[in-house]
Formats: C-alpha cells, structure tokens, sequence
C-alpha cells in the first residue's frame, strides 16, 4: 500500500493537529457523558428508546456515512462520474422512504430488539440463527474495511505504520462505545455528520471554482477519458458493467435499486437498530424519512469532489488515462484535499475523515454487540441471567468485535476498489434477506421452514454468483457483478421460499399479529399521535412523499 | 415521558454547536491572519475566512434552537390543535 515517504502526505501543522485533537476530546466527552444514561442493558443497546427523530435520522445516514461511503463513493465518482448517483437517489432515498413508511411499523410495533429477533419471532429458530450469525459476521468484516482505511488515512497523514494507527483508532472506538453504549455511538454519529459537512462542503465549493464552475466542470469531463456521459447519470453503462443501455438501466433500477438498496436499507440492524432508539412509532417511522434529505444532498459533497478529483489532480488524471500511476480512485478525496486546502481547514477536512472512519466502525460495533449479546449469547449459549450480566456481556462483545476487526482490516487491503468489495459482501447477506422478509411480512402462509431454507439458498446463489465471476465465467466488469448475484439471490430465495412454504405447514395465525400485513390491526400498523407528534412536518407519509417529490426532480436535472 | 429526563442528562446540540464554535473562531482568526499563499492554494478563495464565519453562524443557529425548545419538556411545546 501507500509508502511512508507518500506524495499524498499531507502538509498539516500544529494549528490542524489542534483541531484533530479537540475533536477526539469531545468524542471520548460525549461517551462520559452517555455512561451516565446507563442503567440497564435496554438503555446500553438501544438508548432506553428515548431519543428524538431528528437525532436517530441523522444518525441513521451518520451510520452509513463512513469512510467507506466517503472514499468509495468518491472512488466510484472520480472512476464513473454522474452514475454514481444511483446509490444515492435509486439505491438509497427509495428504501430509506419504504422502511419509514411500510417497514417500520412491524419493527418498532412489535418490541422487537434487533431485526434477527423479528426473524426469530417470524420464522423461528434456524431462520434466526442463520440471519444472526451471518449479521455478525458481515459487520465485523466491514469494521475491518473501516478500519483499513482509517489506517490509511493516518499512515498518509502522519507517516505512522499502518497498524499502530489501526490499533490506536481500535481504541478510541471501543472506549466511547463501551462506556456509553448506543447513545455514545448515536451523539457521536449526530456530531461526526456536522463535521464531515463542515470537512467536506468547503473542499467541493473550492473545487468548483477551481475547475470554472459547473460548466467547467462539464467541460473538463467531457474531454476527459471516459467523457461526456459520466456527466450524466443515466444510463451508466460503465457503472453496471452492461454495454446495452437497457439492461444497463434494468440492472440499476432492480439490481442495485431494488435489491442490493432495499435489502440494505430495510433489513440491516445497523441502520434499524438506530430507528429502534427513537421515542415512540411516529418518531421511529420519521427516522429513515428525516434521514434521506440530508442523504439526497450526500453525493453534492462526496462524488462531485471525486470527479473534480480526476479531472485537477495530475496524478489522478494519469492514473485515469493510463491505468497505473502511484495513486488510485481510492485516494480521490484524499488528494483534493493535499491541493486545495490551506492549513486550518485541511485540519478540519482530516477530521471529517477520521470521523467518518469512527462513524461508520462505531456504527457496525454496537450493533455487532447487540446481535451478539442478544440473539446468539441470551438465546442459545448463555440464557436466564440477570440483565446486568447481558449489559457486561454487550461491553466484551464490543472488546471482542473490536479485535476481530483488525484482523478482518487485511482482507480489505487486498481489493483496489472498496466499494466492490463491499457490494459483494452485501449481495451476500442482505439481498435474500430482504426477499425473505418481505415474503414474510406480507404472505402469511410462508412457514418457518422456508424461512431458513430460502435465506441459506439465496445466501448460496449470490455467492455462486460471486464465484463465477472471480473465475471469469460470467464476465462483467464495473459493480455488475454484484447487482445480478443480488438479482439472483432475490429471485432464488423468493422461487424457495413459496416452494417450501407449500410443503409445509404454516403458523397458527394467532402467533403472526404484528408481524405480517394482513393479520396486524390497523392500528397496529400506525402511531397513536402522542405530544410531540403533532404538526403536518411530522407525519411520515407526507414527509416521504416530500422527499420522494425531490428525488425525481434531482434524478430529471442531473439524468 | 418519563423516560425522557435520561436522555436529557445533557444536550447534544449544545455540545455540537460548543465544538463548531471552536473550529470557527480558529479558523476564522487564521483566515484573518492568512497569507496570500495559502489563498491562492485555495483558488483565491480565503477558505478559512469564511469558513470559519460559517461555522459561527451556524453555532449561532443551534444555541438559538436549544434556547427556544428546550430539552426538559417535550420536543413539541406548541398546543395539540390537530
């Protein structure tokens, strides 16, 4: 990887450490501050379920902001261009909009504590264990690639060996989460997005300006290699991997849209686990509704600066039209920032990063803790212990998680372009779940048998997918890849899943309230208005119809 | 709401607008101070400058948001009309 004596090195003085270290006091401040709130493992694991929906909402997209969004997506911006955006505005806004919307209500309605509980309660036991255990694993996989690049970023920065870097942010993490547990993970996610805002809004608008403006901008990527249509988003050919625009559009809009977006949206506890926080269901329902406008602002400050990346930086631009050069996309941001900013706020732009490391490392901890203590640890090894003891069992996990991270930290050095590699580990997990849930939630007849059968199935085919494409038998370049194995593993799970449910007998119905559709109440499904709900601005519907209106637009003017 | 008054053992908007308020006043005392150098690193723009004076506006927001809707009672203090 990146050598000591690195051309990215950035020239940051004292004035710039200053600002780095003022903010891990008030990081390492804010996990003193939440201990006090913890009493018990409720209030460890799901902040008591007491906070307001603006803090869950920007902690929800806060969770998913980290380093990997931050410098895969501008990767992905500086290497694709425009395209980019369908993870924003295909990908993310529409699921955010669904599971406030439908989702939500069967979540937070029925007290579940974790999305694999909901699985146990639907599906039973072997759906449960396969959904936990494989829950687990994905997060401290992906704690390893956040902890990989913030390794990076430091080794960069400071010249410091990668992994005493790893082993010190290691640290900071997992003493802010033990100690104040979720709360801690959520203050400081609502912290770490004004930060990375203020880091990374300066460093566009420059930009900006640097290359003329937008026009300019325009004109710079138009000559550039790729040209014109990465200032386009549709209909990303060289996103998807398809050469025929159609298939190219079919494969966004249902391969990453659908599948891959709503499977990690709606289904992955990182993200629900903070809607789970929130103070009552009109608050949980807002939760992903609030989130997805900041979320439909994201790529304005986090591709566009990757694009401007490739067409100002020399190195960048070398590496684009070569193909080799000492830099890659990865370091897009990166680089923008060693060009553009002047001390001071080139401090401020490597806090932003750092924290977006620790939002997102944070985030996949503390909900590895809960699955852990939880659903493997209360369910099946150790159970009927006194509360306490799952609240001491919560803090090892996080210990545990922690150091299981830095060895996952090696796997993710191994791929120059992070975001596929991400894509593929969540093509794995999250596309059959999504495919089961859903069946779930809305065909009361699918039986518990099917549950598990078609979640292993699925899980099967995508990575049979992920196989043929490794070994070069199925050929697609770009992130196809992973949008057909998702596609696959979707279509298969559901196929299995009605199979089995046939052969086998379902669930008394009496078990199924508050757990699928057409058995739960209506006024189940809905909030009962308490104070504080009151006001059009805070009814869900009308929120996510808003927000919808605004994706289509943003999708017309930049399509 | 009983369980309110816990996660209301401190704000956190306070304490969001304390660290931005920081950053501001630094940044806006080196955009001051800055040198044409660094100003023309950042396409002649004085990043710092008005960076930092963002910074403080937006400081300026949140305390104004805290001191009108306080913590301790519900977020919603206006009359339940709907």
């Amino acid at each position: 990887m990146l050598a000591q004596q690195s051309i990215l090195r950035l020239d940051a003085t004292a004035i710039d450490y200053i600002i780095i270290a003022l903010y891990f006091v008030f990081v390492l401040g804010i996990g003193y501050l939440a201990r006090r709130a913890v009493s018990n493992s409720l209030d460890f694991f799901l902040s008591g379920r007491s906070l307001p929906a603006w803090v869950t909402g920007l902690a929800f997209i806060s969770a998913n902001l980290g380093a990997i969004e931050i410098m895969g997506m501008s990767a992905n911006g500086a290497q694709y261009g425009m395209p980019t955006v369908h993870y924003f505005w295909i990908g993310a806004i529409p699921a955010m909009l669904f599971l406030g919307v439908v989702m939500m209500p069967f979540y937070y309605g029925s007290k579940v504590r974790s999305v694999p509980e909901f699985m146990l309660r639907r599906f039973g036991k072997p759906a449960h264990l396969v959904n936990a255990i494989s829950f687990a694993l994905a997060q401290v996989l992906i704690a390893g690639v956040n902890l990989f690049l913030l390794a990076t970023i430091v080794n960069v920065l400071l010249g410091w060996p990668i992994w005493v870097s790893v082993i010190v942010a290691a640290v900071i993490v997992l003493s802010y989460i033990t100690l104040g547990g979720l709360s801690a993970a959520i203050y400081n996610e609502v912290l770490q997005f004004f930060v990375i805002v203020a880091a990374l809004l300066p460093l566009t608008l420059i930009g900006l300006h640097k290359v003329g403006g937008w026009q300019g901008l325009v004109d710079k990527v138009t000559a550039s290699p790729g040209g014109s249509e990465q200032m386009s988003a549709w209909p990303g050919n060289a996103l998807s991997g398809f050469s025929n625009d159609f298939l190219s559009v079919i494969g966004i809009v249902f391969g990453l849209g659908f599948v891959l977006s709503f499977g990690y949206w709606t289904t992955n506890f990182v993200e629900v686990q903070r809607a789970m926080a929130s103070k009552n269901m009109s608050a949980a329902r807002r939760t992903p509704i609030i989130g997805s406008f900041p979320k439909m602002f994201v790529p304005f400050i986090v591709i566009i600066p990757g694009i401007i990346a490739a067409v100002i930086v020399p190195e960048l631009a070398q590496f684009k039209a070569t193909g080799s050069g000492e830099v890659d996309y990865n370091d897009a941001i990166l680089l923008l920032m060693r060009d553009l900013l002047p001390n001071g706020m080139l401090g401020l732009a490597i806090t932003g990063l750092l924290a977006s490391f620790m939002a997102g490392m944070a985030a996949n901890l503390s909900s590895f803790n809960t699955v852990m203590s939880y659903d493997i640890i209360e369910r099946y090894v150790i159970k009927d212990r006194p509360d306490d003891f799952y609240l001491r069992t919560g803090r090892w996990a996080t210990v545990a998680g922690t150091l299981i991270a830095i060895g996952t930290a090696a796997i993710a050095s191994g791929y120059s372009n992070l975001m596929d590699y991400l894509q593929q580990l969540f093509s794995f997990f999250n596309a059959p779940l999504f495919a089961t849930f859903i069946l779930g939630m809305f065909w009361k007849r699918m039986t518990a048998a099917a549950g598990w059968i078609g979640l292993v199935s699925g899980t099967a085919t995508a990575i049979l997918v992920f196989v043929l494409s490794e070994t070069g038998v199925i050929n697609l370049p770009g992130q196809g890849a992973s949008f057909v194995g998702a596609g696959a593993a979707f279509v298969v799970d559901i196929l299995i899943s009605v199979l089995v449910s046939t052969v086998t007998r379902p669930k008394e119905e009496s078990e199924l309230v508050g757990l699928v559709y057409s058995l739960t109440p209506k006024e189940q499904r809905t909030e009962v208005r308490l104070r504080g709900d009151h006001g059009w601005y805070r009814r869900p519907v009308l929120l996510a119809g808003i927000s919808l209106a605004m994706t289509i637009v943003l999708n017309i003017v930049f399509g | 709401m009983a369980d309110k008054k816990k996660a209301g053992a401190f704000d956190i908007r306070i304490v969001i607008a304390t660290l931005v308020g920081i950053y501001g006043l630094v940044l806006t005392v080196l955009g001051i101070v800055e040198k044409q150098p660094e100003i023309d690193k950042a396409a002649g723009i004085n990043i710092n400058l008005w960076g930092g004076i963002g910074m403080l506006v937006f400081t300026a927001v949140f305390v104004l948001w805290a001191r009108l809707r306080p913590i301790a009672v519900p977020i919603d203090s206006e009359p339940a009309d709907e």
